[in-house]
């Protein structure tokens, strides 16, 4: 598997990253040589192996529907980068 | 004072040897004037840490004496501590102050353990080198031109450089065995949801686990002790008693069967390390266990699936990091795309980058059965491999890493290079299964670390097998030159 600058483009995109020209290149081999290694496992027979998503395979535990915590705004809004009247800041989204 | 284990340290402060503000003013002192050299705390906390250590001295003058009462340990910078600095090695996080406590921070503040400070680290937890903190690497206290491993180096780091007598680690691949082995000291995983993933900032969440970094196995039990139990706050945390680790150290390992699988002794094996691991396996023949040879056929199969699934969380893990609610916000971002992606891209450094597109890859339409369903298929039949082995041995043995410390700057380049130093340890997070590093010996003059693997929970058995080894042996005991 070898990914080119318009694959890394796409998926610096899909992930929300800016990345520069100058590294685009750098990725594009990196990626590609841990996709290479990555396809070593595409020659096993996997033919009826349920996936595993959990190593004890748990299942969520529930707890009651109540109230457990207080409202904190204040205290998490202080690593916020940019608020106004306990809102966070962003650009204009719509004009 | 400074060649004591936490241990030793209790029975001292028991007696009254000296108070837990002067054990605590000693460290931070030898912190200050030591650390330049290796780089291992992003953060002391001098005054908070005089605080408890004051809080500890005047509680046990009325008799109210925790498991670790004026102890002090330091916390990898992944676990979330009120009042003081997260960055989790990253300059994202560079200004976030955590608001509240990680449980596993809550509970070792409850047993009464002093925060020195926090550890450096791979940033976000990926690398196995400690070169990835934007706080800059650090450096092998057995050789400073050397790596001391990751993710958790600052915290291996720091125990072998004599710097604090135990600290937390997180092990996601490997992450406390690896710098455990290459620093010469006792590292333990435990079983996944053994400990609280609860205010642990995330990588993979199905692999994250934490555990103590010490000096010895008996300072491990101490610590896991406190560390281990269900928490109501991470719905993974494991709904298991915890036993007491410590009652079961002296246990007679007469009859124990181990089993070495012969993946892990092939091609690529450092020689010095093959040897010092063939003496230890010797050693335990001594004290009267079986050894056999056991396979691990799927072997070669763990880093591909690790870095599939390992980033695929991580890619969804990181993408809280947004500049918007906390951490690092880009200059004059002209819209909120702009926000999203400069914030990301200028705060992430280039490792956590590449498997955040490695995991949006992955995931990404289209490629999903090919890979990550394909992953976790393979995630079974590794973990079947492990269950096969140890319905038949007690416990397996190998080396932790297939190579002593390597230079700064060695792997750097290569990502392929510098993952496989993980090769004889994320099997056991693909699994969910506890394992051990404890040092075995030395190989070009380096530390040699010694993994020990059990079933689900097995870690009191574990660290008995670790403590027998340390009564007979000194390698643990062993300290870099010039300290």
């Amino acid at each position: 598997m070898s990914l080119d600058k318009s694959d890394i483009e796409r998926i610096a995109h899909l992930a929300r990253l800016d990345i520069s020209e100058q590294e685009v290149p750098e990725y594009a081999k990196s990626i590609s040589s841990i996709l290479n290694l990555i396809d070593q496992m595409q020659a096993t027979d996997t033919a009826g192996v349920l996936p595993l998503a959990h190593p004890l395979d748990a299942v969520q535990r529930l707890r009651k529907d109540e109230v457990s915590e207080s409202n904190q705004r204040e205290c998490l809004q202080q690593n916020a980068p940019a608020i106004e009247d306990g809102l966070f800041l962003v650009p204009r989204v719509i004009e | 004072m400074f060649n004591l284990t936490l241990t030793e340290l209790a029975t001292r402060l028991a007696q009254g040897d000296f108070s837990s503000v002067e054990l605590t003013q000693a460290y931070l002192d030898r912190i200050k004037a030591l650390d330049s050299q290796y780089n291992a705390f992003i953060t002391l906390a001098a005054d908070s840490a005089l605080e408890q250590a004051k809080q500890a001295d005047e509680l046990r003058k009325k008799g109210q004496v925790g498991l670790l009462s004026g102890l002090p340990i330091a916390h990898k910078d992944l676990f979330c501590t009120a009042g003081l600095k997260t960055s989790c090695g990253s300059k994202m996080l560079d200004s976030f102050i955590s608001p509240y406590n990680a449980t596993l921070v809550e509970r070792l503040n409850q047993a009464g353990a002093v925060t020195l400070g926090k550890t450096n680290m791979d940033e976000f937890a990926m690398g196995s080198s400690n070169e990835s903190s934007y706080y800059g690497p650090v450096r092998n206290p057995w050789d400073k031109d050397r790596v001391p491993g990751g993710s958790s180096g600052g915290s291996a780091a720091a125990v072998a450089a004599r710097l604090v007598p135990a600290c937390t680690g997180s092990d996601t691949g490997g992450s406390i065995r690896q710098p455990a082995a290459l620093c010469g000291i006792t590292g333990l995983k435990p079983t996944y949801g053994r400990i609280s993933r609860y205010g642990m900032v995330a990588y993979a969440s199905s692999f994250d686990q934490a555990g103590p970094m010490t000096r010895s196995a008996e300072d491990a039990a101490l610590m896991l002790q406190v560390m281990a139990g269900l928490d109501p706050l991470d719905s993974t945390s494991a709904d298991q008693p915890v036993p007491d680790y410590r009652a079961h150290l002296n246990d007679s390992l007469a009859g124990l069967k181990i089993g070495l699988p012969k993946e892990y002794f092939a091609e690529g094996l450092d020689p010095g390390i093959a040897q010092q691991v063939q003496a230890a396996i010797q050693e335990f023949e001594r004290m009267g266990a079986q050894v056999k040879e056991v396979s691990l056929p799927n072997t070669e199969l763990c880093i591909p699936a690790y870095y599939i699934l390992a980033p695929a969380e991580a890619s969804s893990n990181l993408s809280r990091f947004d500049g918007v609610r906390y951490g690092y916000r880009c200059e004059d971002p002209v819209d909120l795309e702009d926000l999203y992606k400069r914030s990301r891209g200028e705060g992430f450094g280039s490792e956590v980058k590449r498997r955040i597109m490695v995991g949006t890859y992955a995931l990404s339409e289209g490629f999903y059965d090919a890979y990550y369903r394909k992953a976790q298929q393979i995630r079974r039949m590794i973990q079947q491999d492990f269950l096969t082995v140890l319905n038949d041995v007690d416990v397996i043995m190998a080396p932790t890493t297939p190579q002593p410390a390597f230079k700064l700057g060695e792997k750097n380049s290569d990502p392929v290079a510098m993952y496989m130093e993980d090769i004889y340890t994320l099997s056991l997070n693909l699994a969910g299964l506890p394992g051990m590093s404890i040092p075995c010996g030395q190989s070009q003059g380096l530390p040699v670390g010694l993994q020990i693997i059990g079933s689900y929970f097995s870690e009191a058995k574990l660290l008995n097998i670790a403590h027998q080894f340390q009564l007979a042996t000194d390698w643990h005991q062993q300290s870099p030159a010039g300290l």
